[in-house]
């Protein structure tokens, strides 16, 4: 009997919040975790952000494994949450057999493009900002020798490098990429020790600047890069931080400002594929009290009269997604 | 290819071995005494969290060490009451260490640090340093042997020489102790073990703690000695690959010296030539990490050597009364 009363009074409670969270926008990570100190705390940071700015609350959920997907966006749906915020390219298939079901509801998608009548996608124009960095890297090096780290090796990773690779070259007409990718298993993702060892197979290859595209195994390619005494590169948050003096610069992709333009605009989120490129400042290169010892006043400069051309569209960068094939080695 | 760049490869190789052995290691002592521990990943993570956990609040590389080493010592206890003391399933008890190191870590992790289950970064006395050989200075001139000295064998941390060490000290304790014939004893027949008045039971808790505090060595050394923090499934199944290391090794100690050298090579060398190219095709690096597995395959269903594992393994043992 009072089993059945606490069941009843939970049923309500539950109703209750259902209806008092009308229109909460709401967030969630994916697998890498809320703090990864990269993609998913950039979106937890515009999050916060607009929370700050308007005094709103938000729900937010992390994925624990890859089943909860379609429960969590449905469950989140049913509250009413709108609209619905999910980080990552994983979710797409799920995305694409729940935005259907909840017609008045507005998704945003981050990172990949579903074709549903209310899914906001956003994209990043990766290539863009990698190369922004392939300049930076190519003034930088000594040996005309650089490293890029991926974690999984899949497509998406070798569109940074393959940017990378083309600022670099750009810089540094005689110069070479070396390219090592962690795994191809999302393990891939959380391997440090193999990032550091990889770091070092690259630095005897001659490598003094190495750019990681990795997640956590990142972590341990940037120290030891700093171990080593060379540079990195940085990704998707601001890791400049982590090695005060020897991280060159971050490839920021610029999460928190999607995130912050999607909970502002509410529902009325405009379906369709939004690009986030150089010219929305979607992209870009991280620059703070933490790299302004290594970067130049020539360096600057020439990084603007990239960013200048790209947007301008008189330099273009490849995207390898396009094709699957890079320009450069 | 040229001299550098195998000394380069072996001086990878050796870093990349360690862990391994010494996880391998433990495995040999738990699963000698007729204890199956497919649980030493989860204690391998545990340690490295552990460790980093403690050395990023001290600031001091080895209260860190003792901590991973009680990590893993601590869920070692849970795998010795579950298969020894209630005689349960080992192969479950050790599934259920990997799944609860992998949440314990992380939730630990996120409370007290608040860095999504990672540690702040170690550094200075909070990491281990390289320790350079005696001698190494002076005979890094020599041809060959100097550079196979200098730069392959000095210079790693204290943990790496530990390991090595560890690997006579195995051979001499299982077969020149009274402990060790007992031990190897209760792996293939504990009723013998037992009619002779010797405890079963003592001689696999003693077994369980030796692969506890391994295994804390090899965690600890995988977050304070190759890398410098914690982060969540850093361990990478490492802890699989040293039990593939131990089928191979016939769980024989310097023979685990071996096949976790050749694990790490084969690791080295994949992480140094990503594609080898062969002329006709390339081998994919992909291929190179899988090696270990595939030569592990091999060798289970007979085809190189056989397979011998301790006859008792996996049974935990009820006394006849």
């Amino acid at each position: 009997m009072t089993f059945l009363k606490s069941l009843l009074a939970g049923g309500a409670t539950l109703a209750l919040t259902a209806t008092g969270a009308l229109a909460e926008p709401a967030l969630i990570f994916d697998l890498g975790g809320k703090f990864d100190k990269s993609f998913n705390e950039a979106a937890y940071a515009g999050a916060q952000r607009w929370a700050d700015e308007t005094g709103g609350t938000y729900k937010e959920l992390e994925m624990q494994s890859e089943a909860q997907r379609e429960q969590a966006l449905r469950r989140l749906a049913e509250t009413g949450a709108n609209p619905i915020v999910t980080t990552g390219f994983a979710f797409a298939d799920v995305l694409n057999q729940v935005a259907p079901d909840y017609p008045d509801t507005r998704f945003v998608i981050i990172d990949t493009v579903v074709e549903q009548p209310n899914v906001q996608s956003v994209v990043y124009n990766e290539p863009e900002g990698s190369y922004l960095a392939g300049i930076l890297a190519g003034m930088a090096s000594k040996s005309g020798t650089a490293g890029f780290i991926g974690g999984m090796d899949i497509p998406l990773i070798h569109k940074f490098r393959c940017g990378f690779a083309q600022g670099f070259m750009a810089a540094r007409p005689d110069g070479k990429v070396v390219t090592n990718f962690t795994g191809t298993t999302p393990a891939a993702w959380n391997d440090p020790v193999k990032g550091a060892e990889l770091a070092r197979a690259q630095i005897a290859q001659g490598a003094d600047v190495i750019y990681a595209a990795a997640g956590g195994t990142g972590i341990g390619v940037l120290q030891a890069a700093a171990d080593e005494g060379i540079l990195s590169v940085g990704v998707d948050s601001n890791q400049n931080h982590l090695h005060p003096g020897k991280v060159l610069t971050s490839v920021l992709k610029r999460v928190d400002n999607s995130v912050y333009d999607a909970f502002k605009a509410g529902t009325a989120v405009e379906p369709g594929v939004k690009v986030m490129d150089l010219k929305s400042d979607g992209v870009g290169l991280a620059m703070d009290d933490n790299n302004k010892p290594l970067i130049t006043a020539e360096m600057t400069a020439a990084v603007d009269d990239a960013k200048a051309k790209i947007i301008a569209g008189e330099t273009k960068v490849h995207d390898y997604m396009t094709d699957n094939a890079c320009p450069v080695e | 290819m040229d001299f550098a760049t195998v000394i380069q490869i072996l001086d990878s190789a050796v870093r990349l071995m360690t862990p391994l052995l010494l996880a391998c290691l433990a495995g040999l002592f738990s699963e000698r005494s007729g204890i199956f521990d497919i649980g030493l990943e989860g204690k391998m993570l545990m340690a490295a969290f552990a460790s980093a956990a403690a050395a990023a609040v001290t600031g001091n590389v080895w209260i860190g060490l003792a901590a991973g080493v009680a990590g893993s010592a601590a869920l070692s206890l849970v795998h010795g009451a579950a298969s020894i003391t209630f005689r349960g399933n080992q192969l479950i008890s050790g599934v259920a260490i990997n799944f609860l190191a992998s949440g314990l870590t992380v939730l630990l992790g996120q409370t007290w640090f608040g860095l999504g289950g990672r540690t702040p970064a170690l550094d200075g006395a909070a990491r281990f340093a390289e320790w350079q050989l005696p001698f190494a200075a002076q005979i890094a001139p020599v041809p060959v042997i100097g550079p196979l000295y200098a730069d392959v064998l000095s210079g790693h941390t204290p943990l790496v020489y530990v390991a090595l060490l560890a690997v006579p000290a195995t051979w001499w304790l299982l077969y020149r102790t009274r402990f060790g014939l007992r031990l190897r004893a209760v792996g293939e027949n504990p009723a013998s073990v037992d009619t002779a008045g010797v405890s079963v039971t003592r001689l696999r808790w003693t077994a369980i703690a030796i692969t506890g505090l391994l295994t804390g060595l090899a965690g600890a050394y995988l977050a304070t000695g190759l890398s410098a923090g914690f982060v969540k499934e850093m361990s990478a199944g490492r802890g699989y690959i040293a039990l593939a290391a131990l089928i191979f090794a016939n769980w024989r100690p310097w023979r685990a010296l071996g096949a976790t050298f050749l694990f790490g090579l084969m690791e080295a060398v994949a992480n140094r030539f990503p594609g080898i190219d062969l002329g006709p095709f390339t081998v994919p690096s992909m291929f190179m990490n899988a090696l270990p597995y595939i030569l592990t395959v091999i060798i289970l269903a007979g085809f190189i050597g056989r397979a011998t594992p301790p006859r008792a393994g996996g049974e935990p043992y009820v006394k006849e009364s």
